[in-house]
Formats: C-alpha cells, sequence, structure tokens
C-alpha cells in the first residue's frame, strides 16, 4: 500500500508539474503579447512584469514561475489592478466547491443506484427506463438542462427560484443540471460492471453454496461492481468542475465559473490562466485522492502492493 | 448399496441465435452414497452441463432441461423450487469448480466465504462460523488456518486457494460433492496433492464424490465407477477396472491410447483420436463417434447404438457388440477378444 | 435390454465403413463473415437505427437547408428582431433579426464538421501512436506512453481552454485544440488491443512463417482492432460535438457571423426568459445529435461484440 500510494504521489506531482510547464510555454506563446499590449495600464504591466519577470531571460523567467506557484500565488488580473487569481478564488472557489460537492454526491449516489437496479432487470422495462434516461442524460448539456429546468420549475410552475444561491432551494436545480451528465455516465457503467460481475466464477461459488439471489447481489456482486466505478470519480470531478462554469453561468452563481467567463469576455488572459492552473492542480489533486480510496477498499491493492 | 442420485434420461438443451444446441441427449446414472464416480470425454462431451444441471446451476435462459429426472435423496430436483433448492445447493450437495483463480471472491476474507454457508445452512452465529471455518481450513491442510481465514484469496496460491474452495464446498458436510475439473488449473504437483486431499476427505467424511475430468490420470487416482461420455450421451460405463483393462468402446480405447505411460512400447507412437466431435446443433441419427471411428460399420452411421451388457455394472454403447458384427481386437486393455 | 433386434438387422448393415472425418468437417453453422454478422444485428437494433437515420437527416439538412429559405444566415434586419417561428422566418429571428432556419442549419455544418473532422484525427492520431507502441513494444512503447499516461492525467476540457486561449478563436483552432488532448484514450485503447492480439497465436504463427511487419499490421491486427476503433470513434463524435458546444457557450469557441449549435445556444440562453425557441432550437438539435451519436455507438458496440452472441 505504501509503495502504491508513493507511486500515485509521483506520478500526481510528476502531471502536475507537465501541466505548469505547459502553462507557461503556452503563455510565451500568446499572439501578440496581450500581456504587455498598449491597451494595459501602467500599473497593470508592473504587475505582470513582477508576476512573469518578462525582463529577465528565460530560465530565470521559468523558475520565477514555478516558485511563485509554490508559494501560492497564481497571479494577477490583467484587467483590475488590484485584483489577484487568489482573492478571486478565495471570494468564489466555496460557491463552486459548495456546488461541486453536492454534484458529486448527488450524482455517485444516484447514478449506482440507477445501475444496479438496470443491472438486476436486465431486458426488462425498468432496464429500459434506467437505460433510456441514462443516454439522455448524456446526450442532454448542462447548459440545456439548466434553462429547460428554470423554465419548467421556476418561470412555468413557480416551484423553485429561478437563480442565485440563498438556501437550499436555491441548490435543487443546479445540483440536478449539473449532475445530470455524471449520473448518467456512473449508471452506466455500474450496470456494465455488475452484468460482468454476474457472469464470474465467483458468483457462481456463492450459488452454489445455496445464497438467495438477494444474499449474491448484495454481498458479492454488488461490492466488486462498484470498484471499477469508483476509478472514474476523478474523471467526474473534473466534468463536474468544468461543468460549473456553464451552470453558474446560468444560475447566477457568484462562483468561480462565473469569474472565469467573465474573464474569457474580458480578454483578462493572466486571470483565466491563473485559474486554469488552479483547477489543473485541483483535479490532478482529487485524482490522487480517488487513487488512495480505491486502494483502500480494494484489498488487491491495500495488502499487496500492486 | 444405498442410492443417493438418479439421473434418468436427462436432455439438456441452451437456445441460442443460430439454433438449439442439444448438450446432454439422454443421460442416465446412479450415484451411491459414499461413493467416487468419475464423468469422463474431452471438452463440449456434456459433463460439466450434466454437473451443473445436478446443482441446477445452468443458466436459464438459454439452458433448458428438456426431458428426464434427477431425483436427489428421493426428491426430484428437476421440479423444486428456486428457494428449495437453495436449502439444497451448499448444504447437501455442493461443487468445486476448474478454476480456483476465480472461483473465490477477490473482495473477501477466505473465513468470511466459509463461514457464510455455515451461517445460512446451519443458523451459525458469525463468531461460531468463523471459529468452524478455521477449523475446516485445518482440516483441507492449509498451515497457519487462523492468521490465513482473515487473509484474500490473491494472498494464496493457487493449489492453497483450491483447498480453500474444497473446504467452502465440505463446510456443511454434504452428502454430495461434485468437483468440475478441480485440479486442470494447477501444476501437476499441486494436482495430486489436491487429489490426495479429496481422497482422504471422502473417506473421513463418506460425501460422495462425482469427478469431472477429461484427465484419465485423475480417474486413475481416485474414481472407483467412471462415466466415459461423447457428444452428450454415456457411450460407456464400468467399474474402474472394467474401463481401464477391458474397454469395449473405440472411443474408450482412443482416450486411453492417448494417455502416455512411461513403460509405453516404444515402437507405438501415442495416439490421437482424429477429428473433432460433432456439431450438438444437429446431433447425427447413428453414433456420433462413427465419423472418427476405424470400426465404424454401415449401421453406425444409420441407427444409435443400443446398450450393451459386458458384465454386471459394465454396459457400453457401440455396434461392435452385436453378434452380426465383426470381431475387433482392441488395441488397449488386456487385450481381450471380443466376443 | 441386449439383443432384442437381431432378428429385425440384417448382416449387410454390420460390413465395414471406416471413419469419414472429411464429412464431418463440414460446417453446420451458416457462415457469415464478421462484418455481415454485425451489420444483421445492428439492423435489428431499433434504437440504433433511429439513430442512424437522424444523423443522415440532420447532415441533409445541414448541406441543402440554408438553401431553403431565401434569407442569408449572416443578414441582419433592423426591422424584424426577435420574431417567433412563422411562415417566413421558420424559426424565427434573433437579436439582430438574422433568420435562424439559416443560422441552425449553418451551424450544423459548423458542429457537424468539427465533431467529424476532430473525432477523425484523434482516430488517425491515436491508431497510429498506440498501434506503433503496442506493436514495438520495448522503450518506443515506454517513452510514448509515459508521455501518454501524463497527458491523459490533465484534465481533457483544460487543455482544450488552454489551447483556445492561445490559439485564439475559431473553426480551426477550435478542431485543433480538441485533437490536441483527444486522441491520447484512442491511443491507450489500441495499443492496449494490439499488446494482446499480440501475445495470440494466430500472429505468432504469422510471424513464424515470416510475414513482413506491414502483412502482420495490415492483415492481422488492423482487421481484428478495426471494430474497437469504430465504435470508439463514434462515441467521440458526440463529445467533440459537445465540447464544441461546451466552448462555444463559455464564449471560446466559434464567433460570429459563423454560426455553430454551441454559440445559438450560448445566444439563446441570455434571452430565453422572453425568447425561449431562440435556446430551445438549438438545444433539441445538440441533443438529439449527441442522442442519436449515442444510441449508434451503444449498437455498434453491442453489434461488434460477439460475445453478446446469445
Amino acid at each position: 500500500m505504501a509503495r502504491y500510494i508513493l507511486n500515485r504521489l509521483v506520478i500526481s506531482l510528476i502531471t502536475a508539474w507537465v501541466l505548469v510547464t505547459i502553462v507557461f510555454f503556452l503563455v510565451r506563446l500568446l499572439p501578440g503579447d496581450p500581456f504587455l499590449s498598449e491597451k494595459v495600464t501602467p500599473e497593470i504591466k508592473q504587475n505582470m512584469i513582477k508576476y512573469y519577470g518578462f525582463d529577465k531571460p528565460l530560465h530565470i523567467q521559468y523558475i520565477r514561475y514555478i516558485s511563485n506557484l509554490l508559494k501560492g500565488d497564481l497571479g494577477y488580473s490583467l484587467r483590475y489592478k488590484n485584483r489577484t487569481v487568489n482573492e478571486v478564488i478565495k471570494q468564489a472557489f466555496p460557491y463552486s466547491a459548495d456546488l461541486g460537492i453536492r454534484a458529486v454526491i448527488f450524482a455517485t449516489i444516484v447514478g449506482i443506484t440507477l445501475g444496479i437496479i438496470a443491472a438486476l432487470n436486465r431486458n426488462k422495462p425498468l432496464d429500459y427506463l434506467s437505460m433510456f434516461i441514462a443516454i439522455v442524460g448524456i446526450s442532454v448539456p448542462g447548459f440545456v438542462i439548466g434553462p429547460l429546468l428554470q423554465y419548467i420549475f421556476a418561470i412555468k410552475l413557480k416551484l423553485l427560484p429561478v437563480a442565485q444561491w440563498k438556501g437550499f432551494a436555491y441548490t435543487i436545480m443546479p445540483t440536478f443540471a449539473l449532475s445530470l451528465g455524471s449520473i448518467a455516465l456512473i449508471a452506466r457503467l455500474m450496470r456494465a460492471s455488475m452484468l460482468d460481475v454476474v457472469n464470474q466464477d465467483y458468483i457462481k461459488t456463492a450459488k452454489s453454496k445455496g445464497l438467495s439471489p438477494t444474499q449474491i447481489v448484495w454481498k458479492h456482486q454488488i461490492r466488486n461492481a462498484i470498484l471499477p466505478v469508483i476509478t472514474v470519480l476523478g474523471p467526474v470531478t473534473a466534468t463536474l468542475l468544468t461543468g460549473t462554469f456553464v451552470i453558474e453561468q446560468i444560475f447566477a452563481i457568484p462562483g468561480l465559473g462565473k469569474f472565469y467567463i467573465l474573464g474569457i469576455q474580458n480578454l483578462d488572459y493572466s486571470m483565466v490562466l491563473g485559474m486554469t492552473v488552479f483547477y489543473g492542480l485541483f483535479l490532478i489533486a482529487a485524482n490522487f485522492i480517488v487513487d488512495i480510496i480505491y486502494g483502500i477498499i480494494d484489498p488487491r491493492i491495500r495488502i499487496g502492493g500492486k | 448399496m444405498e442410492k443417493l442420485l438418479e439421473v434418468k434420461d436427462l436432455e439438456v438443451s441452451f437456445k441460442t441465435y443460430a439454433g438449439e444446441i442439444k448438450a446432454v441427449r439422454g443421460v442416465s446414472f446412479d450415484i451411491n452414497k459414499g461413493e467416487i464416480v468419475a464423468i469422463v470425454g474431452e471438452s463440449g462431451c456434456g459433463k460439466s452441463v450434466t454437473a451443473q444441471s445436478i446443482m441446477r446451476l445452468i443458466p436459464m435462459p438459454p439452458g433448458i432441461i428438456k426431458k428426464g429426472s434427477i431425483i436427489f435423496e428421493g426428491r426430484d430436483i428437476t421440479k423444486l423450487s428456486e428457494r428449495e433448492m437453495e436449502h439444497i445447493r451448499g448444504s447437501e450437495m455442493s461443487m468445486v469448480f476448474q478454476d480456483p483463480m476465480t472461483s473465490l471472491n477477490p473482495t473477501m476474507k477466505v473465513g468470511a466465504q466459509i463461514a457464510e454457508s455455515l451461517i445460512k445452512h446451519q443458523k451459525m452465529h458469525s463468531k461460531e462460523a468463523w471459529k468452524k471455518a478455521i477449523e475446516m481450513l485445518k482440516m483441507v491442510g492449509i498451515p497457519n488456518a487462523e492468521k490465513r481465514a482473515n487473509q484474500y484469496p490473491h494472498e494464496f496460491s493457487g493449489g492453497m486457494r483450491q483447498r480453500a474452495m474444497i473446504a467452502i464446498a465440505l463446510a456443511c458436510n454434504p452428502k454430495l460433492l461434485i468437483a468440475d475439473e478441480p485440479t486442470t488449473a494447477l501444476d501437476v504437483t499441486i494436482q495430486a496433492q489436491i487429489l490426495d486431499l479429496m481422497r482422504d476427505l471422502q473417506k473421513k467424511l463418506n460425501t460422495a464424490i462425482i469427478i469431472i475430468t477429461h484427465n484419465l490420470g485423475v480417474v486413475a487416482n481416485l474414481a472407483e465407477r467412471v462415466l466415459v461420455m461423447y457428444a452428450g450421451k454415456i457411450i460407456e460405463r464400468g467399474n474402474l477396472d472394467d474401463i481401464f483393462y477391458n474397454p469395449r468402446h473405440p472411443y474408450t480405447w482412443g482416450l486411453l491410447m492417448s494417455v502416455p505411460t512411461p513403460d509405453l512400447d516404444k515402437s507405438k507412437k501415442l495416439a490421437s483420436i482424429e477429428g473433432t466431435p460433432p456439431d450438438l446443433f444437429a446431433p447425427p441419427v447413428g453414433c456420433p463417434f462413427a465419423p472418427r471411428c476405424e470400426y465404424a460399420m454401415k449401421i453406425c452411421y444409420e441407427k444409435y447404438p443400443e446398450e450393451f451388457t459386458v458384465s454386471d455394472g459394465h454396459s457400453v454403447a457401440c455396434w461392435l457388440m452385436h453378434p452380426l458384427a465383426p470381431k475387433v481386437k482392441p488395441p488397449v486393455g488386456k487385450g481381450v477378444t471380443l466376443s | 435390454m441386449m439383443q432384442n433386434s437381431i432378428g429385425e438387422l440384417s448382416q449387410e448393415l454390420f460390413t465395414h465403413v471406416g471413419k469419414s472425418i472429411s464429412e464431418m468437417e463440414a460446417i453446420a453453422r451458416p457462415s457469415i463473415t464478421y462484418w455481415q454478422d454485425a451489420w444483421r444485428r445492428l439492423k435489428q437494433n431499433k434504437a440504433a437505427m433511429l439513430g442512424l437515420i437522424i444523423i443522415i437527416l440532420y447532415t441533409f439538412m445541414a448541406i441543402v437547408g440554408p438553401y431553403m429559405t431565401p434569407y442569408d444566415y449572416r443578414t441582419t434586419n433592423p426591422s424584424e428582431i426577435n420574431q417567433p417561428p412563422s411562415a417566413r422566418h421558420w424559426f424565427g429571428t434573433d437579436s439582430l433579426g438574422r433568420d435562424l432556419w439559416a443560422r441552425t442549419w449553418m451551424g450544423a455544418r459548423v458542429s457537424l464538421m468539427i465533431g467529424v473532422v476532430a473525432a477523425l484525427l484523434n482516430a488517425i492520431i491515436g491508431v497510429l501512436v498506440g498501434g506503433i507502441a503496442g506493436y514495438f513494444g520495448g522503450k518506443v512503447d515506454m517513452i510514448i506512453m509515459r508521455f501518454v499516461d501524463i497527458m491523459y492525467a490533465i484534465p481533457y476540457m483544460i487543455i482544450v481552454i488552454l489551447m483556445m486561449v492561445v490559439l485564439g478563436q475559431g473553426i480551426m483552432p477550435l478542431i485543433l485544440a480538441l485533437v490536441v488532448g483527444g486522441w491520447l484514450g484512442m491511443a491507450r485503447l489500441v495499443r492496449g488491443q494490439i499488446l494482446q492480439l499480440k501475445e495470440q497465436e494466430f500472429v505468432l504463427a504469422a510471424k513464424v512463417l515470416g510475414a513482413s511487419h506491414a502483412r502482420i499490421i495490415w492483415r492481422h491486427l488492423i482487421p481484428n482492432t478495426m471494430g474497437v476503433i469504430l465504435v470508439n470513434l463514434t462515441m467521440s463524435v458526440p463529445g467533440a460535438i459537445f465540447s464544441e458546444a461546451f466552448l462555444s457557450f463559455i464564449g471560446l469557441g466559434v464567433v460570429p457571423p459563423h454560426s455553430s449549435w454551441g454559440q445559438l445556444a450560448a445566444y439563446g440562453a441570455q434571452v430565453f426568459r422572453v425568447y425561449p425557441y431562440q435556446l430551445f432550437i438549438p438545444a433539441f438539435f445538440i441533443s438529439t445529435t449527441m442522442l442519436s451519436l449515442n444510441l449508434l455507438g451503444d449498437g455498434l458496440r453491442d453489434a461488434l461484440d460477439p460475445r453478446l452472441r446469445t
């Protein structure tokens, strides 16, 4: 297990380093150097030079950039002279994290349940229904489902508030709109995994012991079927986080996604890059945590160090 | 001797997109209490399907028991409900599968996998069942049983896993154990250990064993009686000596000749049976072995042979036994000319 | 039970005939090729066929749709802004008075083209890289796969957004951005397949018989991985269409006067409380296209996987 964790940690660190390095060189490729264009005010230019060290040779710039990141400094805005990426994250990320965590939990629970129901009723109406919901969920993007929900439940039926983030009722539609795609993905995976496990020899062994179908499902099938599903929680978190860009925009939630789109619209490249690095590092960390959880749950990794 | 199991005229089929596979085509045999019977044949001859039908482990659909009965201790298993069957599986009869690497649940402690059937059938509390599980592990010859019970299957070697499988199967002291190719996936040295273990346990517990195998070495080691299956039918049956020293079916001869022996006559080359078994989508009307049989006669292609009795308990389904058939000297066995 | 039938059987029946192996070896099942079989099963899958029909229909409309109305997709008309669907403007007009029927089908061209081109490029690069790594193995494999694995660990959308920020907006940059991060999955998949196949007897046999690399790759490896590649390709088209829509929605994708479904949806979302049709029309086409492609992909996967035969 220790070797497994170390292995995952090294991979995560290398990945983070590669990401940061790519960002560094991409910035140097930006067309027409928007960081130093005439439109930028002198004070902001000062900020840029201070952070990126444009006046220094390339390797010094690189070292400065990395050490800035190691200090946790993600850079400055290109549009507002007194705004840093860190401040924006501090202010807005709690909203995004709240929405994101709700969506991850909701998607995991509903997705796994739907997958189990479908697999246990294979080729019966309930299976077809679950899988139809799932394929629709995969096919309908969040920016379609969000407004559709608003239109039906807020504008027409007036059951839920249209937008903003001020209490539980406000969280229902954004959480659902954000997690629908991931629910669908997890449900399909869980179903496939359940059907794969059903054909394993150890299920036959369990049956030959005289266990009832319910006992086999609960004690043998689900536990083994969930394992591969856990591995996608990393990518699912990534999907959900990028999904927040759109959902926060639609539901007027003051999260990081809203600032991200604002940055893009204002051509605030420095802000966008800073936030992208933050997202990237956050997701690499999330993947690492998912790997560790997987290692704890699967005894083949926990005791064996595969 | 008291009969434990009576299979009568069993027919099992599988429905597929291309039609019906007739896997077992009218098989009858008895198993007495505490005896070891081997079912021998090539892969696809229906031996595993027969065994799984007895346990009612055939997936249905696509599988279907078309005809016949399986009487176990006076009850017809083919007519029992799934509920009633659960009470029999694991407690009255149980099964050991071919591949010990895949037949244990990888995410469950070995001890718990043994304890499971004890909790289910003998209504033991978990602590009691755990103790019994450790006892079972000791009985199947696993050292450090207390520690081993707490481990997961991937921490066991192949041979140890098969021992654990046997412990699971025997936990509730069943009357019948079906072992489906229990040694095929193991190293040769381990194979012998597992066979020894099964023989010892059979003596100790007086469990009847049906051993399914394509390996005549395993048969010679363990079985008292032998059923030879081909293309879904039993083509020869007898006790161990009948089959090894006085075989009567050309297919049995072929099987015996394809076993390498240390004292093998150097001038004779190790034989194989040419060709492949027939397609069970459309089994032939005559003897299914005829196309591969160098002694085949006209009638073999036209009519399935009736079962001829050779001696008490030894019978064979082959037209060569018919009085009108030409005399043939068998290439194996003690060389008794057929009458 | 013995000797009950002596009288009925004639001596003639007991003449020696012997083996007849060649006759027995005849194949009893009707033989159909892998692709015929797959096509037969795909045709039976109603959902997949419906998906295929919708895709063909949308493709056809993307070609002819813009010419079915006299209005140009770029022409603004201040006197006819935000018109609901009518006999003149079948899908209505937008806030600049542009005809949405024309814009929708011009958008279909862009969205479908981006989806197909990006998916195809991803597949080609992925198959080449994965194939080379898997076939040659050893150091080549190790170096390539280390690189692929690390790139793969960076979230796809992060790579795409970074590329878009650097490359600027437009259709070509979008395709390029989608390809930079998109081929990794296919490369991993193909490598895995090739590694498995390489170990199988028929490939070893071909090698022993002295077949060239080209022949082994062309005759043995490609036909046997084609199914997996095709399914993955079908599944990655909706992925690319979604990415285009997503990027256009957050303002990083296709810019006016060009139109794409994602961009139409983004504009629609801003005004949908007043003019819901401006969102729901492009949303409907994005969703049904993705649904159709997903259904087709599922159908293909089931049709090409012989293990699912029953």
